[in-house]
Formats: C-alpha cells, structure tokens, sequence
C-alpha cells in the first residue's frame, strides 16, 4: 500500500509498504530518516520516539497506515521545529536541547540520544521548568546503558535553564 | 495481510463482520508487539484509530462511557475526579509514550490477566459495551474476562466503550514491580468504597488466569464496616478486620510461578497490598468528612 503523511514539515510518500509494517520502519527504511533508533521493537527503549500530531510516541509501535495524513516530527526536524516554535531566528543547526546535551556531556554511544532528546523537548515545552521528579517522569520510557542518566539529567536541566533565560529575555 | 480503514464506526462495524478474523488495532501496543516479533500475521488488520467517538468519553448520569480508544494520558488529565481508582492505574501504564497511545479497550481487547485497567473496573464497577451489525449488548466487566487472554467477544463484535460508574467515595489502586515506569504487574490491587450502598469492591490482576473480585473478601469487610457502625462513625477499622480482609484477598488469587513472580509471593504480595489500600482509601474516607460528624460538626475519631 502507499502511506503519504507530513514528516518535519515535508510531505512523504512511499509505495509498497507492508500493512504490518511500522512508521518506524518506513521512516528509517523508505524515507531515508534513520535519526530515530530501531532497537528493541516493543515499545520499552524509546529509542524510535518520535511527535505523532505532537504527541511523544514509540514509531515501532504505530502502524505505517495509521500515520496516514498525518504530522510527523523526527530528530531530524527537531532543530527546525524548536526553531519554529521558540521564534529563535537562530540559524544553529541544533535545538537548544541538542546543545544542551552537548554541553552537559550527556552524549555517549548515542543510540537512544534521538529518543530522548524528542521527549526531552516535548517536556520543556510543556513544562518550561521541569521539577527533576517532572524530567525522570517525562525520560521514563527512554533506555540508556552509557550514562546512568545523571549527566542526561544535567542535560534537560540546563535546558530548561536556557528556555527560560531566553523566554525572561524577551519579556524585558 | 490488509489494512482495513473505516472512517466511521458503522464502516468498522461492518468491516469486522465482513471480516471476522481483522484484528483491531487502536494503539497498536500490544498488537505492534506481536507483529514486530512475528508471532502474529492476521490476514487483516482494522484500524480504529479514525473513528472520533472512540476517542471521546461521555460524563452524564452515574456513568463515564469511555470510549475504547482514549488514551491513558487523557484519563490521567481529564478523569482523575470520576474515575480516581483508573486514573491511578493509568498512571502505571509503561511510559509516556505507551501512554499516549494505549486505552482500556485495548487492554480489554487483549485480556492479560497482568494488565492494569483491570482491577480498577473491577473495583468501580464497569459495563463493557460490545457491538456488531447485528446489535449491542452490555456486559459486566466481572463476565468479560474468560480465560488468559481470552475476552467474552464474538468475533463479529468489537468495543465501542466502558461504562464505568464514577467514585461515590476513595479508591485506591497498587501494582508490584521492578521499577515505577516499563513495567508489567508481577501483581496488582484495586479497592473502591462506595458509601452510597455501604460496600466494598475489590480487584485483583496478575493473580489468577484473568482478573478477578475479591468478593468473599468484599463481603466480610462490608459486613464488618455494617456491623462495627463504621461507616457512619468514621472509626478507624479494627487491625484484626482489616488482617482479616487481606488474608481473603490473598485466598482469592490463584497465581502461577512464572518469570516475574511466584505464586506464593503474588499471593503474599496481594494481601499486603489489600491492607495498606484499604488503610489508604479509608484514611480519605475520614477525612473528606464522610464519616458522620457529631452534633457540633467535629467528625468522630
């Protein structure tokens, strides 16, 4: 079957999908986006998590065909999407997230770095200062075995920091 | 395989008949799951995830008709005051993300004695609303459960909703496992008191082939809470009651040894969640004042 939804911004089409395959699939296989991680196929790692009309959502676990006509937000469009949202006219490459998590170390095999960096955003975003009881909650279906999370912790902290350091900003 | 997409409910209805063997899929879950491991190929696959009703729930009269698709994130946001007993649950449900897409009628659908929604319903006291082209029919919550996995559908039959009766007093709900989030239930509890007919209802996941009420225990301790006078005193419930109501608990389950727990731990494990629920949702019975007060409007201690 053929599946057209919105992806970052840009429509994406592919043919011959199979019924059973998921978005996770077709995005990292068909549309040649492998941003989002394909690991343990259930739903428990995160790694694939991806902005399903705006909701954080494991990519394995939704059908291709439910995606259909629908918006897909990837790591890959994160940076722009921030941008878009924050109205930074910043032309960086990285979302304030990415670079926090540059910054704070919180990068190291970097497998389930995409995952958590879409769910990491989407709590700032609706929640711009994360209690830690907030950031553990919002990570909690995110798998890493590199870090022990504390520098991924750091990481949303500081984050968070500079979204509201910008947002006071604007406000003066 | 096919993908069947109706874009109404009579379209969806109709598809299930047509196709009996179709597979629905709301969140996808569970059946993503099994299809990502092969351990499932159903001939078709019929998604509901269009279907606008599904996704809506009705407040009206004594009742939340929750459509089968709402997702366990917006019975967290919307729902904690008529429904406290499954919000509670919903909240752990995997993660954010599972969340986001999972539902009580795919839990239903699915029918593991282990999942979460379960021993809530079984405590608020839950209809399932069952419905094919051939009509619809209502079934209590207590019968929909058959067998591991196995639910009281016919297979041109699919879930519209859940009538679930909203909170007349506390409720409380415990799971046991290895960490807060990701997790399904080694076992699992939900307790409801409902004061407006002096009972108690209580029920037990991952404890037994399906989900299942408590209901010797139900019955001492309602009859304990009647003849103490204890609904209407607000009195703290005797240790010796309470001991009591969780050994009952505990001789309702019929749990396996398996990967996540042995039976003699569920069991165990059951019975100390029946107590401290029972302390916890008490505790609130007290203090919202709904318990008797004295003339001068101090509630009893």
């Amino acid at each position: 079957m053929r599946v057209t939804f919105t992806v970052n911004g840009r429509r994406h089409e592919a043919d011959d999908v199979w019924e059973g395959e998921s978005l996770l699939y077709v995005l990292r296989e068909r549309m040649g986006l492998p941003g989002s991680k394909n690991a343990c196929e259930q739903g428990e790692c995160g790694s694939c998590t991806v902005r399903l009309d705006g909701e954080p959502v494991c990519a394995c676990l939704v059908a291709a065909g439910q995606a259909e006509g629908r918006e897909v937000v990837t790591v890959e469009g994160l940076a722009a999407y921030a941008r878009e949202r924050d109205g930074t006219a910043g032309t960086g490459d990285l979302a304030p997230v990415q670079q926090a998590f540059l910054d704070a170390g919180a990068v190291q095999c970097g497998f389930c770095t995409p995952g958590l960096l879409v769910a990491a955003d989407e709590l700032i975003e609706r929640t711009p200062e994360p209690s830690d009881a907030d950031i553990r909650e919002a990570l909690s279906g995110n798998l890493c075995r590199c870090t022990g999370y504390e520098k991924i912790m750091d990481a949303v902290r500081l984050a968070a920091a500079r979204s509201d350091a910008g947002g006071a900003r604007e406000v003066v | 395989m096919q993908f069947l997409r109706p874009a109404s409910w009579e379209d969806a209805l109709a598809a299930k008949a047509e196709h009996p063997s179709a597979v629905p899929l709301a969140g996808g879950t569970d059946v993503m799951v099994e299809i990502n491991f092969d351990h499932r190929r159903p001939t078709h696959l019929l998604d509901l995830s269009r279907i606008r009703e599904l996704h809506e729930w009705e407040t009206g009269g004594g009742t939340v008709r929750l459509g089968a698709a709402v997702p366990y994130s917006k019975i967290i946001d919307g729902l904690s005051r008529e429904l406290p007993g499954l919000a509670l649950a919903s909240r752990t449900v995997g993660s954010p993300q599972i969340r986001n897409r999972g539902s009580v009628g795919g839990n239903l659908g699915a029918a593991s004695p282990a999942g979460d929604a379960h021993p809530a319903l079984l405590a608020a006291g839950a209809e399932v609303e069952a419905v094919s082209v051939r009509g619809t029919r209502s079934i209590p919550v207590e019968e929909f459960y058959t067998g591991v996995k196995r639910n009281a559908l016919a297979e041109d039959e699919l879930i519209r909703s859940v009538r679930i009766r909203k909170a007349d007093g506390p409720q409380q709900f415990s799971k046991v496992g290895t960490r807060n989030a990701m997790v399904i239930a080694v076992c699992a509890f939900g307790i409801a008191l409902h004061p407006s007919t002096r009972t108690v209802r209580a029920g037990i996941g991952s404890a037994a082939p399906t989900p299942l009420r408590a209901r010797v225990a139900e019955d001492f301790l309602g009859a304990a809470l009647e003849e103490g006078g204890l609904w209407s005193s607000g009195r703290t419930i005797p240790p010796a009651v309470a001991r009591e109501f969780a050994e009952l608990c505990s001789g309702a389950c019929n749990p396996i040894d398996d990967v996540r727990g042995s039976a003699a731990y569920r069991r165990r494990a059951v019975g100390v969640m029946a107590r401290r629920t029972l302390g916890w949702a008490w505790e609130s019975y007290r203090a919202t004042g709904n318990g008797s007060t004295t003339e001068g409007g101090a509630q009893c201690a």
